[in-house]
């Protein structure tokens, strides 16, 4: 019977849980925050508040 | 303020009335479903992280401009969004296929030297002797400015001052020239490709 092989899992991919980083949360926090959204003549403009 | 038990609905509605912490709730709330789900599709942590972000910023942007219609689906709406950015970018990738060089792949399969193989030089050799020989049968002026141009590779310019004729004249003599080698050569009957 043939033998079966496997790829052993390396720590780092045994650590890994995809999940979001901290900094890309905190950019979007930030982003929305910066986002304003005004109305003028039935457009809608968006403008970056620094 | 403790949002566990708020729903997304009321959330999405706070966020609209100008509560930022309520984003905060909703991104923490899925964060990990959303990214695990691109995750799942793209298997790569970076690309992962830019559909994430590129998802969040579209939520951002069309909630900000009170473009969501909401039916109590907030979170089926953004995995929405993600799983077309995910699409977008497989077909972004198709019409720019990265070659990485890794595993079985080899990039050398889809790369030539551009040199013609031993078959392909004879027949081109053959072809230049023929279309040599052909040429002996244009006037002489005609041959003159056609062997300037192509095998001396001079100038139109060059070519008048060395043959002390205008510019358009030894243009006209090598439109001649071609007009009269494709005469000869049909009148031969013969093929010259390789």
């Amino acid at each position: 019977m043939g033998k079966l092989y496997f790829k052993n899992t390396s720590k780092e991919e045994k650590s890994f849980h995809p999940q979001a980083k901290k900094e890309t949360i905190e950019f979007l926090l930030n982003y929305s925050k910066a986002l304003d959204v005004f109305e003028y003549k039935e457009v809608k403009f968006e403008m970056m508040l620094n | 303020m403790n949002y566990t038990k708020v729903t997304d609905a009321t959330l999405v509605r706070d966020y609209l009335d100008g509560n930022e912490n309520a984003l905060g709730a909703l991104i923490n709330r899925h964060h990990h479903r959303i990214y695990s789900f691109i995750f799942s599709k793209v298997y790569d942590r970076d690309i992962a992280e830019d559909i994430f972000q590129d998802t969040f910023i579209k939520v951002i942007r069309t909630l900000k401009r009170g473009k969501y219609n909401e039916e109590g689906k907030f979170l089926p709406w953004v995995m929405r969004i993600s799983h077309n950015l995910v699409i977008d970018h497989f077909r972004k990738n198709k019409r720019m296929p990265k070659f990485d060089n890794s595993g079985d792949f080899n990039i050398f399969s889809v790369l030539s030297d551009g040199d013609l193989n031993a078959e392909k030089q004879l027949i081109k050799d053959q072809i230049e002797s023929d279309v040599q020989e052909l040429i002996k049968e244009l006037p002489e002026d005609q041959l003159e400015v056609l062997t300037m141009r192509i095998y001396k590779d001079m100038s139109f310019k060059e070519i008048s001052e060395r043959t002390g004729v205008s510019i358009n004249t030894a243009l006209g003599r090598m439109r001649y020239a071609l007009i009269n080698l494709r005469k000869i050569i049909e009148k031969r009957n013969l093929i010259l490709t390789n």
